[in-house]
């Protein structure tokens, strides 16, 4: 491809009819935490894996509700489970069942 | 003493010998399965620890003074110990004594099952003997000797409180069945031997209850009812035994054979964990002992529960109780079978998290630590430092402040591997059941170790510590707590520290402690800071600060709820401080305690002598 010196991004069109609410449901029963998140990103500023990923529990959690489940997936799928975002949380959310609820109910089992 | 029935049979038998033939049955089937379902190497250990010597002779010892005496429970509680084993070894004599007494008098009927077990009713005393006499007294002293076994174990269901336990198991369906027979099976005893004690003789118990029930029930006629509700009872608690928790009574025998050889859990249900789930007696110490049962609502997740559940196959119960555990350790270290429940949640969780997704590509790149200076010094002798700070301490800096603080007032040269950040240890995900995810963690780490070319490892965090210690093959390098590591250099006088007037009380970390058995270190640190007060329950009862990463479910609440409790154990005697040797514990702790909360290096740090010429 020609460098023109600018990109495209991709679409940031969010269908909210690709939500899945069943799936939405189990996971707030699952970890019912996932409710409390404000998205302060504390749990990216601190995480472990962040350093060499991008993971990050708040696009996880974000992606969900704009209903992109593959990206929510692949936010928490290099995690190491360390658990300082759990501490650094204000919302003291149980984040480590958060994480591993995300990929037990979104993720492809391997 | 001699046969009084022709045949030495009579129909009352019946349902005890049903009973036993189901029981061995049952057994034998269940020993072999457990056989089948242990790895092979398991299998060739446990062979040659059955004829190795000293094996044997420890798993003589072990189950005579644990499936007999009850050492171990009488430690915790003498009454209750008392109870156990007056139970226990009192059963075995009076097995032990009949079999003797049919050999010695009877020796025609050697062999017959249940020929000592009624031996009474079979035999007729023709003369007193002075041995024989013996014998009516050595077995009505065990009677009694159970007898008064079983009455604590009465009182106990009704008033557990005496015995020290605030909270006992709910017994289920076949538990009630077992425990009723086998409250009933020796004062049945007592009544059938006391009945016939006219024809067979009796010694200071039966004989007495003879006479004074010869006086209004009359004997003869109730000799036959009371032996066969005595067979009944016995039939009825064998055919009870392997649904309820009586099972351990032969079970931890066999538990105790595969624990000395050395083999561990590693299925959740087969195999090692099979003999362990069937050798719980649902004693129910371990609810008290759970921190998590500060909370009512928490007793049912105790390891007697879980542990009843995996026989029942619930698989949603199961792993509901699996993820909630703290993984502290401590009903396992209270146990009074030993039985490692956290191994087995361990295992039940793999079942569930181990098939996740994960991607550890990451781990692969170049970068992932910086690259160490070369050391160029020759000398192999000299020490060479590397200090892992670990994930836990990167959220308290002011640990990691003090202790490159007391690094630098030694002299140590150190190379900081995570100063930057770095990897987890592992231990979480080995925790949380992601062995597979972990395996690739420790690879990644090992590498890094040993391409540092050092010699000695520093370690802050207890739950790097154990898993470091236990599952990382780092062939010649020590693997150190700081705690272990200061007290070294306080000993070698690398570090001088001033005693000051301040009182501290020290918070053993679950992993430290019961984890890897350090318990002594940062004792004797603090005893030379100023003087260290006791808590209320330290050691290998010390309660979790409620931090730990071994739960996956438990909520904050909980884990507030498991942290007041915690600090409310360690002030207990008004301390001035409170010292841990763990950064979660401190960050815990940190948020919740009134008074100053430290880690053992910062205390340290703070009553350092600095040298004067530097
Ligand atoms: S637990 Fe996972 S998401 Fe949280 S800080 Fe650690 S690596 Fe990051
Ligand atoms: S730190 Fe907690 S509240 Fe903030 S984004 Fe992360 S999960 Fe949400
Ligand atoms: S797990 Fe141990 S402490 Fe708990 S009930 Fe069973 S034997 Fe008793
Ligand atoms: S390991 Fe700790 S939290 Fe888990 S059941 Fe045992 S005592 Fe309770």
């Amino acid at each position: 491809m020609i460098d023109f010196g600018y990109t495209l991004n991709p679409s940031s069109r969010i269908n909210l009819d690709n939500f899945d609410r069943n799936k939405f449901e189990k996971l707030s029963k699952s970890e019912p935490d996932v409710l409390l998140c404000i998205g302060c990103g504390s749990c990216t500023a601190s995480c472990t894996a962040g350093k060499y990923t991008d993971t990050s529990l708040r696009k996880a959690i974000l992606s969900i509700l704009d209903c992109n489940e593959k990206a929510a997936v692949d936010f928490a799928a290099s995690c190491l489970l360390c658990g300082k975002c759990t501490l650094v949380c204000p919302r003291s959310i149980n984040t480590r069942n958060l994480l591993l609820s995300i990929t037990k109910i979104y993720g492809k089992k391997q | 003493m001699k046969d009084r029935i022709i045949g030495g049979y009579d129909n009352f038998v019946l349902p005890f010998m049903a009973g036993v033939i189901f029981l061995g049955a049952y057994l034998l089937i269940g020993f072999v399965r457990i056989l089948y379902n242990i790895p092979s190497g398991d299998r060739k250990k446990l062979l040659i620890s059955l004829i190795t010597p000293k094996t044997i002779l420890k798993n003589i010892r072990d189950i005579i003074c644990d499936c007999l005496i009850h050492v171990k429970i009488f430690k915790r509680k003498a009454l209750l110990g008392y109870m156990h084993a007056s139970i226990a070894f009192g059963w075995f004599m009076l097995i032990l004594l009949g079999h003797i007494e049919v050999a010695l008098f009877v020796p025609e009927r050697n062999g017959i099952l249940y020929y000592p077990v009624f031996y009474r009713y079979f035999v007729a005393e023709q003369h007193h003997t002075i041995r024989g006499g013996f014998f009516f007294f050595l077995m009505d002293f065990f009677l009694l000797m159970v007898l008064s076994g079983i009455t604590l174990a009465i009182i106990k269901r009704f008033r557990s409180i005496i015995f020290g336990m605030k909270r006992t198991t709910k017994p289920s369906l076949a538990d009630r069945i077992g425990l009723y027979a086998l409250w009933s099976i020796f004062p049945l005893r007592l009544l059938a031997e006391g009945f016939t004690a006219g024809i067979s003789g009796g010694g200071f118990l039966t004989n007495s209850i003879h006479y004074v029930f010869a006086s209004f029930f009359g004997n003869d006629l109730n000799i036959l009812p009371t032996w066969w509700a005595y067979s009944i009872a016995l039939g009825l608690f064998f055919f009870a035994m392997p649904f309820s928790r009586y099972m351990h009574i032969v079970t931890e025998t066999v538990l105790i054979l595969f624990r000395n050889a050395g083999l561990k859990v590693t299925k959740p249900r087969k195999g090692f964990a099979e003999a362990e789930i069937y050798s719980c007696p649902g004693c129910g110490l371990c609810i008290d002992a759970c921190p998590m049962n500060v909370l009512k609502k928490n007793v049912k997740y105790s390891s007697v529960y879980f542990i009843r559940f995996l026989r029942r196959h619930n698989t949603r119960k199961i792993n509901e109780i699996a993820q909630k555990c703290l993984m502290c350790g401590k009903c396992s270290s209270i146990c009074p079978v030993s039985i490692d429940s956290c191994g087995i949640r361990q295992a039940q969780r793999e079942t569930i998290t181990n098939i996740l997704p994960y991607d550890y590509g990451f781990l692969k790149k170049p970068g992932l630590y910086p690259v160490p200076q070369p050391d160029c010094s020759t000398d192999p002798g000299k020490e060479k430092v590397l200090y892992f700070a670990g994930c836990m301490t990167h959220l308290t800096p002011a640990i990691i402040k003090a202790m490159t603080g007391i690094f630098d007032a030694a002299g140590t040269d150190y190379y900081f591997a995570d100063e930057n950040g770095g990897l987890c240890c592992g231990r979480p995900l080995m925790l949380a059941g992601k062995t597979r995810a972990a395996r690739e963690v420790i690879e990644a780490n090992t590498k890094m170790i040993m391409d540092s070319g050092c010699n000695t490892m520093i370690l802050n965090c207890p739950i790097c510590l154990k898993i470091f210690r236990e599952e990382y093959s780092l062939k010649g390098i020590r693997i150190l707590h700081h705690s272990e590591y200061i007290e070294e250099l306080i000993q070698k006088k690398r570090i001088n520290v001033k005693k000051n007037n301040m009182s501290y009380v020290y918070h053993d970390p679950c992993e430290l402690g019961r984890g890897c058995g350090i318990y002594e270190p940062p004792r004797n640190i603090i005893k030379m800071l100023g003087e260290l007060k006791k808590a209320g329950k330290e050691r290998k009862e010390s309660i979790c600060c409620g931090g730990s990463l071994g739960s996956i479910t438990l909520n904050y609440h909980d884990r507030n709820k498991i942290t007041e409790d915690s600090l409310d154990s360690l002030i207990i005697n008004n301390p001035e401080n409170i010292v841990t040797a763990c950064p979660l514990c401190y960050k815990t702790f940190g948020n919740m305690a009134e008074i100053p909360v430290m880690d053992l290096a910062q205390a340290v740090n703070k009553n350092i002598i600095k040298n004067k010429q530097i």
